[in-house]
């Protein structure tokens, strides 16, 4: 191994460490939350059709579900992370480092990642106790979960890069995050919507994240899984290229 | 620019803005490999700026920086690999214990498995052993501070800079510091010490830049530096607290316990008139003592 290359593992692993410490924060807590929602919106909608034939309205939203915690987490992981180190001071042992900005961008995407694996992993085994789910197209699956953890991994970095403080963090979870994630059909098909927030849908990145995921479990979808890929490797390349831009430069970082 | 491998670090140029602020006017100096470097200055000299900016955490207006030849900016992770900080502030990573935060950070060095006997000498050196495996937020802030010059030494660099090493520690720790720091540089590391404790730095390093208001006022061996000042110092008693004579009240320093302090310069003001003149307008002296000017004498002369 090389250097730079184990300082890149060695961040990762740090990146890891750091969420595995607290894991009833980062990983029970956030499954808990998502299956509170399940327990809720089934019970109160149970009556109501699904989108698709077949698919009881539980089914529907379980997908959606585990793909609004994997966004939710995959920002707060990266984005709670570099606002502590700020806010705490010690980010410059990082900056004093050897790492180049590509091992920083990879190291805290990646951690990030691995915390997203842990959580949706939790729900989907939890979920099958409610609601066993079919597993239509394994590989999309696993492009969507990446495509979308990884795009909300690279913002949180983003949203850690340009904040100070952590009001700057909720602010962005609380005005951009959580309204895009809620209004992107996790608990509802964008067909039953006005024809204004039904094209309104379309414009959300996220939307597209959710249903592309949702289209792995059931082979339905609102709009066809390629759109779904080419939606999110777009959102995940224009963030990426944003993200590596404020790094290479040290937006915010350098003084 | 000439960067030299021999010279542990080469500064050209360097300057920082911020706003209105000029931080750093066109600093320029060399340290050559193996050096005890003193970098004094008042507050907002330019000092931490300056450290800052060969540390990575702030980029230069202008100018350049080369660790034993590599340039702190185009060759950054060799330049940082021979660079170890300590840096001024009491941070810390409160998720990690004392000695995984020393493993983590050789490992952003690059350096592995064969560091972590280094890493037990060093606890071992630093008083830190029984503390490897608490918590860092469980640390007092002297024990802070002594993992954060383990942090900095954890990959062996050859270039230390320690930024106010000694700020806010206890004589004892103080002492600890002192020694460790002089062990580094009998083992052949070039070390960097900023410090506001004067005497620290008159007794330890070799060369000294004094630094103020951004501009480098002073870089010369601490030897020439201290013979450069052209005034020694007098202190006399006077019996029966007697006033000083008019014609001496220029040569005032200071004043405190009933004894005055006289600045006199070398060649103009002979010890001996003074002795005429208080002899002259009847004063008894009742106890004297003369001091050569230390560091802080300079300091203050080449601040003010």
């Amino acid at each position: 191994m090389t250097p730079n290359q184990r300082g890149f593992v060695t961040l990762l692993k740090k990146e890891v460490m750091r969420f595995w410490a607290v894991l009833g924060q980062t990983v029970t807590a956030p499954v808990i939350t998502a299956l509170l929602y399940l327990l809720v919106f089934a019970q109160a909608l149970s009556g109501r059709a699904s989108a698709y034939d077949g698919i009881s309205y539980t089914e529907f939203l379980v997908p959606g579900l585990i793909m609004m915690t994997v966004m939710q987490n995959a920002f707060a992981n990266t984005s709670s992370s570099l606002i502590q180190s700020k806010v705490m001071g010690n980010l410059v042992f990082l900056q004093m480092a050897p790492l180049g900005p590509w091992e920083w961008f990879a190291a805290y995407v990646l951690a990030a990642l691995v915390r997203c694996v842990l959580v949706a992993s939790a729900m989907f085994i939890a979920t099958l106790f409610f609601v066993p789910l079919p597993v239509h197209q394994p590989l999309a699956i696993l492009a969507m979960f990446l495509l979308s953890a990884g795009s909300l991994a690279v913002v949180g970095l983003i949203a850690g890069i340009v904040s100070q403080k952590f009001d700057h963090i909720a602010a962005f979870t609380n005005f951009f995050i959580n309204p895009l994630a809620f209004l992107s059909g996790v608990f509802y098909s964008v067909h039953a919507l006005p024809p204004f927030w039904y094209t309104a849908s379309h414009l959300n990145p996220f939307f597209y994240m959710i249903d592309g995921f949702r289209f792995g479990f059931f082979g339905h979808a609102d709009v066809p899984i390629l759109h779904s890929i080419a939606w999110s490797a777009g959102f995940f390349a224009l963030a990426s290229a944003v993200c590596m831009r404020m790094l290479i430069t040290g937006y915010k970082m350098k003084r | 620019m000439t960067n030299s491998p021999s010279n542990a670090l080469d500064i050209v140029g360097v300057r920082k803005s911020y706003g209105s602020l000029q931080a750093l006017k066109g600093v320029e100096f060399s340290i050559p490999r193996g050096e005890f470097f003193g970098l004094l200055g008042p507050n907002g000299a330019g000092k931490s700026t300056l450290i800052s900016i060969i540390a990575g955490l702030v980029q230069a207006d202008v100018g350049q920086i080369a660790v034993l030849g590599h340039d702190t900016v185009g060759d950054f992770r060799h330049a940082r690999r021979l660079l170890g900080v300590v840096p001024q502030e009491l941070v810390f990573d409160p998720f990690f214990k004392v000695r995984d935060m020393l493993r983590i950070q050789a490992g952003y060095y690059g350096a592995g498995r064969e560091v972590w006997p280094w890493i037990d000498e060093m606890l071992e050196r630093l008083d830190l052993t029984s503390k490897a495996n608490t918590s860092m937020r469980a640390l007092s802030g002297g024990m802070k501070r002594r993992v954060l010059i383990a942090q900095a030494l954890v990959h062996k660099p050859p270039v230390v800079i320690l930024d106010e090493p000694t700020a806010g520690v206890d004589v004892e720790l103080r002492r600890t510091l002192w020694q460790f720091m002089s062990d580094l540089h009998r083992q052949g590391q070039t070390v960097v010490l900023t410090t506001h404790y004067l005497e620290e730095a008159q007794e330890m390093c070799s060369r000294i830049a004094i630094l103020d208001r951004g501009e480098v006022k002073a870089l010369e061996s601490t030897r020439q530096l201290l013979r450069r000042h052209p005034f020694r110092f007098l202190r006399v008693k006077l019996a029966g607290n007697a006033a000083l004579p008019e014609a001496l009240r220029e040569l005032v320093a200071s004043e405190s316990d009933g004894s005055i302090e006289l600045k006199l310069e070398t060649g103009k003001h002979p010890i001996g008139s003074v002795f005429d003149a208080l002899r002259d307008a009847g004063v008894a002296i009742e106890d004297v003592q003369t001091r050569d000017p230390d560091l802080e004498d300079i300091f203050v002369e080449l601040t003010r």
